[in-house]
């Protein structure tokens, strides 16, 4: 019989950001993101969840190397999104960089680096009382 | 003497820069804290005041007088702002708005409100950067 399992690990990145939409007026910005719409943006330790799913490797007993995961996520995120400016990133030069779009953008780079195993889902935390998740289309 | 603490949560940006060095010595020193563009935080204070509890109330300070003084005094010049861009003891690169200068500024910002209205005083600020770094300043040198 096959196993299959989950596995999660937790990052932290440190990053800043400004909610503002090109697609609304100053004032609709100011409404719509409240003090997240100031104008030198603010910024969060995000912590980044990770869960993977496939089978029990019989040989090893694991999903998934834990040293794999973390050279991919270290890679492909952390060295990309942490102690810096979100708005500047590529990603969010049309796109705004509210925590959904962070947590589905993170999902999309970490599935294209993990080919063996399910990207089950990516959580975002923004605060201690503020998350997102995706889970894939 | 008891001390009493509350404690109090913002999210802010900022970078570390000195003016008086070279982009090298800046990167060198700062290191990915010197990228221009910034970074961000959610910091966690915690505030502690010490007095005798109030013979008929029982209180060293009414807590929701110093929540309302931190929001005053602190949180509604840090949250949601880039420090080094927007909070007037951190700007033009005054001073570098770091851990420890970040609990040293807020000190400074409560101490007249609390010693003002007497009973108890301000006895330590502790800043979080993060859950693992922390920075307390005690008044003084």
């Amino acid at each position: 019989m096959i196993a299959k399992a989950y596995f999660g690990r937790r990052y932290a990145l440190s990053a800043s950001h400004r909610l503002h939409s090109d697609l609304l007026s100053e004032e609709e910005n100011r409404t719509t993101y409240g003090k997240c719409n100031n104008p030198f943006g603010h910024g969060h330790n995000y912590i980044v969840e990770v869960v993977v799913g496939g089978e029990v490797d019989p040989e090893t007993g694991m999903v998934l190397n834990m040293a794999t995961l973390d050279e991919v996520v270290q890679h492909n995120v952390l060295e990309r999104f942490d102690h810096t400016n979100l708005n500047f990133d590529p990603m969010f030069v049309d796109r705004v960089p509210t925590t959904e779009n962070l947590c589905r953008e993170i999902f999309r780079l970490l599935e294209k680096s993990l080919p063996k195993v399910d990207l089950a889902r990516v959580r975002v935390e923004e605060t201690e009382n503020n998350f997102f998740e995706f889970c894939g289309d | 003497m008891i001390e009493l603490t509350r404690r109090a949560t913002f999210s802010a940006s900022h970078y570390y820069w000195n003016d008086a060095w070279t982009e090298e010595k800046n990167e060198k020193v700062f290191g990915r804290c010197a990228r221009r563009n910034g970074h961000g935080h959610n910091y966690t204070l915690e505030v502690t005041v010490a007095g005798v509890p109030d013979a008929v109330t029982g209180f060293v300070v009414d807590l929701k007088w110093l929540k309302d003084v931190i929001e005053k005094e602190v949180l509604s010049v840090y949250d949601h702002r880039h420090l080094n861009l927007e909070v007037p003891e951190f700007v033009d690169t005054k001073v570098i708005p770091t851990t420890e200068n970040i609990a040293i500024a807020t000190w400074k910002r409560l101490d007249p409100a609390v010693t003002r209205a007497g009973g108890a005083r301000l006895s330590r600020v502790r800043v979080y950067e993060t859950p693992e770094i922390f920075a307390e300043y005690k008044g003084g040198l």
